[in-house]
């Protein structure tokens, strides 16, 4: 059983009959370790999440060899699964009205993960669920054990997810656009709890948003996904000050930052052009090809796979390359 | 944008003193209904050619100051005039043009949008319901031309598009019936990262090259300072500061100014260590 490793992914890919949407990813997470998974909608990364999970949605599977806490998650049985998620790996959902149970009261759902988990009685688990809330800054919480989810702003709600998914101290958390649904001055103070929580355990941590901010203020490492697979990835630090691969560069120049915006109003933002392809009609090749300034006829023919080093990236031009020079 | 000084242009589009409220449930039988007011005696223009932005967060009274801008709404208190007169009073005439000039954009296009029309019928929809006479095949040619679509788009359906097309498809038909204001409510906050630079620069074309109105609205600041050269911030049915974009974030007076650049995530901040200080 590897300690080291609160996660080892080994080309798993993810497919159902028609389609193939995450399209062979290798990753490793050691424990307390932070990753971010940037994409866009299409590129698969939600899909990646709850494989890990083992909540795909009917009619899609995975393959390939998920390696978590000793034992390979893609071929645990239903019911081992159900057991380990909330215990050993859990996961915070974007939108947190449609992952709570309205009809019952909010302390119940929380203090219900502890009980199944653990051997706390009911007493004590209620008694922990008071200090979870007490500890993601939730106000009155024994008010709010009583509290339906419907009487709490959207906030707080995320708060809740969040308090359940650490609940029982699990090696890994998947959060999956934790805020993206919530309002922007709320949202920092969602991710520092979130932060702090997950730090005080030294849980492990997958980030998934499209927002590279986020990532930058939260995670160690990043993969930046498109189309079913890992393009690029190293330090949060080094891939957004000197990104590799186009797409990348791409992303990160389409932000609006107060940076990028000249004062008088002339400036334009640099975007990416065309479109996310399809998962039915790839480009063959690097399936960036067709929206990438820098693409030759190898791009349009030859799959670029991920290089080797700390800063690894899979294009055949990658930006910042030297020009192998030939020895006189 | 700011190229030749509106300043002196009398406002398009304003709002002058509107204060709307709504009847809430009664408390006990006999008691008077209580009264939320969403809006406190609202001042908003905007200028031939000029693009305003309004930010706030969600419950500040952005969607209903919207909705009584495009005249969906009427007003409890005070007045909208679209160029110079007062819609509400101004008779048919007038109302039918300021309808006409006044156009929307939501922020998803995949519900603005009827699924079950061919792009083409969406994009006639608004010169058949305003009964504007006229080439509406060269119209709708020219609208495709101008938001970078070709014409082959015309015989699809929404659902064979990606969320930046559609939303191009959604200015365009915003764009039908020749309007001299655009409002675009949060237009980009659906929509992929790599998709909203186009559609932020499309509306800044829009802008300068048909000399458009442009009324943005949204939650991220730094989204509305690329766009628009004058910023209203709202909070709690009030416009609490305004200014230009640069000069509310590197001075921000309001309470609610300092919340919403403060709340502004950057990479660099966050690369900093510093983002959720």
């Amino acid at each position: 059983m590897s300690q080291e490793n609160a996660i080892e992914v080994r080309n798993l890919v993810v497919h159902n009959t028609a389609l193939t949407a995450v399209r062979g990813l290798d990753f490793t997470l050691p424990a307390g370790a932070r990753m971010g998974l940037v994409g866009e909608s299409g590129s698969g990364k939600t899909l990646t999440a709850l494989a890990l999970m083992g909540l795909l949605p009917m009619g899609w599977q995975a393959n390939g060899s998920v390696r978590h806490d000793g034992v390979d998650l893609i071929t645990q049985s239903d019911r081992a699964l159900s057991s380990r998620r909330g215990r050993t790996i859990s996961m915070v959902f974007q939108d947190p009205l449609s992952s709570l149970d309205p009809v019952r009261h909010i302390g119940q759902q929380v203090s219900s993960v502890i009980r199944r988990h653990t051997q706390a009685s009911k007493k004590e688990a209620e008694r922990r669920t008071v200090d979870l809330f007490r500890q993601m800054s939730l106000p009155r919480p024994e008010q709010l054990m009583r509290a339906y989810p419907h009487e709490i702003s959207g906030g707080q709600r995320q708060r809740i997810m969040i308090a359940m998914a650490l609940a029982c101290y699990p090696q890994l958390i998947i959060a999956d656009e934790p805020t993206t649904a919530l309002d922007v001055t709320v949202q920092k103070q969602v991710l520092r709890r979130l932060n702090t929580a997950v730090q005080e355990r030294g849980s492990a941590l997958i980030m998934i948003t499209h927002d590279l901010p986020i990532i930058a203020a939260m995670c160690d490492t990043v993969a930046v996904m498109y189309a079913g697979k890992i393009v690029e990835m190293g330090p949060v630090a080094e891939v957004f000050r000197n990104p590799r691969h186009h797409y990348t560069k791409g992303l990160l120049d389409s932000q609006p930052t107060m940076d990028n915006i000249a004062l008088d109003g002339s400036s334009r933002l640099a975007s990416i052009p065309g479109m996310v392809p399809p998962l039915h009609s790839l480009p063959a090749g690097c399936a960036f090809h067709p929206r990438c300034a820098a693409a030759t006829e190898q791009c349009m023919s030859e799959v670029p796979t991920l290089d080797d080093g700390p800063r690894r990236a899979a294009c055949w031009h990658p930006i910042g390359a030297t020009v192998p020079m030939e020895v006189a | 944008m700011a190229a030749n000084d509106t300043s002196l242009v009398p406002p398009l589009l304003e709002m002058r003193q509107v204060t709307q409220t709504y009847a809430l449930n009664r408390q006990s039988l006999l008691g008077a209904r209580p009264q939320l007011t969403v809006l406190d005696n609202i001042h908003f223009d905007v200028r031939p050619g000029e693009a305003v932005g309004l930010v706030g967060e969600s419950g500040s009274g952005k969607t209903t100051l919207t909705r009584i801008l495009t005249g969906m709404e009427k007003p409890r208190e005070g007045h909208v005039f679209y160029d110079g007169r007062d819609v509400w009073t101004g008779g048919a005439e007038h109302w039918r043009e300021f309808r006409r000039s006044v156009q929307v954009v939501m922020q998803n296009p995949r519900s603005s949008l009827d699924p079950r029309m061919r792009i083409g019928s969406s994009l006639l929809e608004p010169l058949r319901s305003l009964k504007i006479d006229g080439d509406h095949a060269a119209r709708v040619f020219e609208v495709l031309d101008q938001v970078g679509l070709t014409r082959q788009a015309l015989e699809r359906y929404p659902h064979e598009f990606s969320g930046g097309q559609l939303q191009r498809i959604a200015i365009a038909r915003a764009l039908m019936p020749g309007p001299k204001v655009l409002i675009a409510d949060e237009p980009v906050s659906a929509l992929d990262v790599s998709i909203q630079a186009q559609v932020l620069n499309l509306l800044k074309d829009l802008v300068n090259n048909l000399g458009l109105s442009l009324v943005f609205i949204a939650h991220d600041l730094s989204v509305v300072a690329y766009t628009t050269s004058r910023v209203s911030v709202m909070s709690a049915g009030r416009i609490v500061e305004v200014g230009k974009p640069m000069d509310l974030f590197v001075r921000p007076q309001a309470e609610a100014t300092q919340n919403l650049v403060g709340a502004i995530l950057t990479v660099e901040s966050g690369l900093a260590g510093n983002a959720l200080g």
